[in-house]
């Protein structure tokens, strides 16, 4: 399969990098000469934000401390809270460049790995949910789907190649079988009922706009048109999922894409879709993009036309591929989108800043839609350094409240299931009696599926809202989870504390508020800790386990700020 | 030291050891509500309702609304009640509760898919990848929780299975699921109470210095999450749960099955003031061998459910929670090859009764061999604006989607007229 020819020949030229870039270690930001790029693009978006905030005479909030930006980056570009080890070497670091200088590593070579990791299961969610459970899950294969995504991001392929394969994928769904392509799973579970979750995500996600309420009747609130899902919908006619049995067992899907003979059943030369408007009559659609464009060849034969290539084609040269993404990324790291809901956007709900929106759609096209690119942007950026602590001066800076985000502070928010399981994985060592990696697999999905039942990813509900409720609160004060991480077995990370006799007590829990929370105790959290002292007739390994027990359960560890 | 009862008491205990509590012993708030004395109110006048849900598209038509005279009507018969209708003869038990109870037999719907069935009928919504819509249980949480100020259990248990959430009413009204057997998920701390109040000592502070620092709503709703768990976990509420302390009379009466187990502790938490329980009991989707699964079935279920009736009714409680019997939709009249019935939406039957809703009687009618309703036909919206109206929610009521997209409840649907009198 040939895509289009311009994206094509430039993942062949990062591809060609990727070789450099193993030999190396060095990032293809470098190779490309983006960080000389990266400074000046940063200094100017800060500019900006000085300027919005003096219009909107706001005063951000304080800089973070080293300790509270460390801990964030750590778990939006990695997932996980830092290790003790992490913070500590960061923290006493000098050089004037170390928050540079620890982006720079966070998104090299040698956290490769785990940043894929990330970001595949981030991108996972995205594109075919939390739910494994849902009704059409014998259509997916989650692993296939992680594995293409893991390797797309360790290769850290353009965004505008991913966005492509993904929507024109072919091939087997299941890892191990004869012309795996993992990237069928975006499609595979979305194309019975005439393709209308392919059409609707595949427009939420790639292009930032909901059309789906136009499937039934046009848009009360902006111009979109019930014929413009169909002829959206168009595109996808062709696409054919095929279940592969072994043994009269379902093995595996296909996607394949086959001629289309037309919902009328006229001519394969002029394959058209009806769709039933509102006064029951219906209508018919052909394939035209959401900027207009109309597919002039109305052929449903593959010799002739591959539709979802050609909406390929359009997705990725259109403004919209972009503009989806950096406004999901910016909302990714900073709480909150330039536009909310981050998949409706469009002229009935413009962007928030929309110049500083604009430079940084800019920059990543201009950079080729590279990923590390835009993260680093926008980690390095002001109001990513800024405390998530309001000040009488920026306090009405509070989209809670439903006031356009100016982030003149960092948006505190929940960390979401992923990266509440993996920091306590760090913070605990408890992952660390289990020997194979296929078991820590297990564990992780059995435990991510009781956290997360009934909790689906949703676009629409702003992160900053705590969704805690009272089961998940169950689970993590009185779950396996939390009896391992205060268990004070050999290994445990508490036993690392206790037994390490060159600490006196007030280091000890000093080490455990920096696991955690990236801080020493407070005053006051000392006292706590010398009345349970007391309580406990001096048995330093109880009070460990009580206040440690106490700070994993707290909102300050559970929330990213 | 002795035992601490509640946290109350541990807690001032704790406290007099501390030299710096005065810094931080004022700034609580949000934990007062948790150390409230919470004793345990029954509130008879406040309304509940109990939905028994009949997962995989129950036969109604081998159960509600027997069809002996037509060719596919099946072996079983028709017998009396004590209202004025005729269910089936293995539901003898029921039988004798019927004036309690009616049958609606016109429900007329268009999902006959097991997922967009259940989604449709316990929403009042087809599905719409752009909404999650709440569940009936979400809306009569958020409808009626604010009336329970002293309940410590969540406001929408759901018994022996999963439910469809909350949708955009938001996670505080979404199910909370418990086993047949009362047993709560992670309800057991890993330390011993005197322990815990430490802990949650310390945590209080942690939680309180960082919600005051500014930092936004979501620190703050966390611990009014925190002192939730907190007053459930402590509360004398949970002897709701507990079914081991009824009789062994009354488990026999149910029948100590999970289903029986189910409607009896529906009961108990109805009567410790949860507005909705969801019973859950499946295995309906008679595909093959519908007569002898019926045949199975039926006894469990006509044994649990007349035992619920009758014990609300003498206790009481029968004039404040509607009961209503329901599945994602009905089977076909006619019987496959397998001695089977398949998925039928066009024509089925709900139960209902309880909190007003008139008893005795049946609302609507099927032709002769029960594969069309001939009379007015209802969906889901009418069902669920039934039940709404019985627990004198509004039905003017609208909430917002979180797209700020207004929500009619039950999707406008409007009461029943023959369910009310």
């Amino acid at each position: 399969m040939l895509g289009p020819a311009k994206p094509r020949r430039k993942f062949i030229l990062v591809s060609a990098t990727l070789s450099l870039v193993a030999c190396t270690g060095w990032s293809v930001g470098n190779q490309f000469g983006f960080a000389a790029e990266i400074p000046k693009l940063v200094a100017d978006i800060d500019a900006q934000f000085d300027a919005a905030w003096e219009e909107a005479s706001v005063v951000p909030s304080k800089s973070a401390t080293d300790g509270e930006w460390c801990r964030r980056l750590y778990l939006d570009l990695l997932g996980r809270i830092p290790t003790l080890e992490e913070l500590q070497s960061f923290l006493a670091t000098r050089s004037r460049d170390k928050r540079t200088n620890l982006v720079d590593r966070l998104l090299s070579e040698e956290y490769a790995e785990e940043f894929a990791e990330h970001w595949s299961m981030v991108w996972l969610n995205l594109l075919i949910g939390r739910d494994t459970n849902s009704g059409n899950r014998r259509w997916i294969d989650r692993d296939g789907l992680r594995e293409y995504l893991q390797e797309s991001f360790s290769a850290n392929k353009p965004y505008d190649v991913l966005a492509e394969e993904l929507i024109t994928a072919t091939g087997n769904n299941r890892p191990g079988e004869e012309e795996f392509n993992g990237a069928v799973n975006f499609l595979t579970g979305k194309l019975s009922d005439n393709a209308v979750d392919a059409t609707v995500s595949t427009s939420r996600i790639f292009l930032g706009m909901r059309v789906e309420c136009t499937q039934c009747h046009n848009h009360p609130f902006n111009d979109w048109k019930q014929s413009q899902f169909w002829q959206l919908n168009a595109y996808f006619r062709q696409a054919r999922p095929l279940r592969r049995y072994r043994e009269g067992e379902l093995n595996s899907v296909y996607l394949m894409d086959e001629d289309f003979l037309g919902e009328g059943g006229n001519s394969p030369d002029d394959a058209e879709v009806y769709f039933e408007m509102r006064n029951g009559r219906l209508q018919v659609a052909y394939p035209v993009f959401v900027d207009g464009q109309a597919l002039e060849n109305h052929s449903g034969r593959i010799s002739q036309v591959n539709r979802r290539q050609e909406l390929a084609k359009l997705i990725v040269s259109s403004e919209y591929l972009s503009q989806a993404v950096v406004n999901r990324l910016w909302r990714h790291f900073l709480g909150r989108g330039f536009v909310t809901p981050v998949d409706d956007m469009g002229p009935h709900n413009p962007p928030v800043l929309p110049d500083i929106f604009a430079s940084l759609n800019e920059a990543f096209v201009r950079q080729s839609y590279d990923l590390k690119f835009l993260m680093r942007t926008i980690v390095l950026g002001k109001p990513y350094s800024l405390s998530s602590i309001a000040h009488r001066r920026n306090a009405e800076d509070d989209p809670d409240t439903g006031s356009p985000p100016l982030f003149s502070r960092f948006y505190a928010r929940p960390m979401d299931a992923e990266q509440l399981y993996a920091s306590l994985l760090v913070a605990t060592h408890a992952d660390r009696a289990i020997q194979r990696s296929d078991r820590r697999d297990d564990a992780q999905r059995d435990w991510l599926a009781r956290f997360t039942r009934e909790f689906d990813s949703n676009d629409d509900q702003p992160p900053t809202v705590f969704e805690g409720t009272i089961p998940q609160t169950l689970m993590l004060m009185n779950g396996g989870l939390m009896r391992q991480a205060t268990s004070l077995r050999e290994g445990s990370f508490l036993y690392q504390v206790a037994k390490r006799n060159n600490l006196d007590a007030m280091e000890m829990i000093d080490r455990l508020y920096l696991a955690a929370l990236a801080r020493r105790a407070t005053k006051p959290e000392k006292q706590i800790a010398e009345a349970l002292y007391r309580e406990h007739n001096g048995k330093m390994e109880k009070v460990l386990q009580d206040m440690w027990w106490a700070i994993l359960n707290s909102n300050e560890f559970l929330f990213i700020h | 030291m002795t035992n601490f009862i509640n946290w109350g008491g541990s807690r001032r205990h704790f406290l007099s050891h501390l030299a710096g509590a005065a810094t931080w012993a004022a700034s609580s708030s949000h934990f007062v509500s948790a150390l409230r004395a919470s004793a345990p109110r029954l509130q008879n006048e406040e309304k509940s309702a109990i939905l028994l849900w009949m997962g995989g598209g129950p036969s109604t038509i081998d159960m509600w609304d027997l069809k002996p005279d037509a060719p596919t009507g099946g072996p079983f018969r028709p017998i009396s009640t004590t209202g004025d209708i005729q269910i089936c003869e293995h539901l003898p038990r029921l039988a004798q509760q019927m004036h309690r109870l009616s049958v609606i037999r016109s429900l007329s719907t268009r999902e006959a898919d097991h997922q967009r069935g259940l989604y449709y009928m316990k929403t009042g919504f087809v599905p719409n990848p752009s909404v999650q819509h709440p569940s009936y249980g979400a809306v009569v949480s958020h409808e009626l929780a604010p009336t329970r100020e002293n309940l410590a259990i969540p406001p929408f248990v759901s018994v022996g299975g999963g439910s469809v959430g909350a949708g955009f009413l938001g996670m505080s009204h979404a199910p909370f699921v418990v086993q047949s057997n009362g047993r709560v998920r992670n309800l057991q701390a890993n330390a011993d109470r005197e322990s815990l109040a430490r802990r949650m000592a310390a945590l209080e502070l942690i939680e309180t210095q960082f919600a005051r620092q500014n930092r936004g709503r979501g620190p703050l709703e966390h611990g009014q999450v925190l002192s939730k768990t907190w007053e459930f976990m402590t509360s004398q509420q949970m002897a709701a749960f507990r079914l081991d302390s009824e009789s062994p009379a009354v488990r026999e009466r149910y029948g100590n099955t999970g289903f029986g187990n189910g409607c009896l502790l529906a009961r108990r938490l109805v009567e410790a003031g949860v507005p909705f329980v969801e019973v859950n009991f499946s295995g309906w989707d008679t595909h093959a061998n519908n007569f002898t699964a019926l045949e199975n079935k039926l006894p469990e279920m006509d044994q649990a459910m007349s035992a619920l009736v009758e014990d609300l009714a003498q206790r009481g409680r029968w004039e404040q929670t509607a009961v209503l019997w329901l599945g994602e939709f009905g089977r076909t009249p006619r019987i496959n090859g397998n001695a089977g019935r398949d998925h039928w939406a066009t024509a089925w039957s709900a139960v209902a009764g309880g909190a007003g809703i008139q008893g005795g009687t049946t609302v609507g009618s099927t032709n002769k061999d029960g594969t069309a309703v001939d009379s007015e036909s209802y969906g889901a919206e009418d069902l669920m604006a039934s039940i709404l109206h019985a627990l004198e929610v509004p039905l003017t009521t609208v909430h917002k989607s979180l797209s700020g997209r207004p929500m009619k409840i039950a999707n406008g649907g409007q009461p029943i007229p023959g369910l009310f009198s």
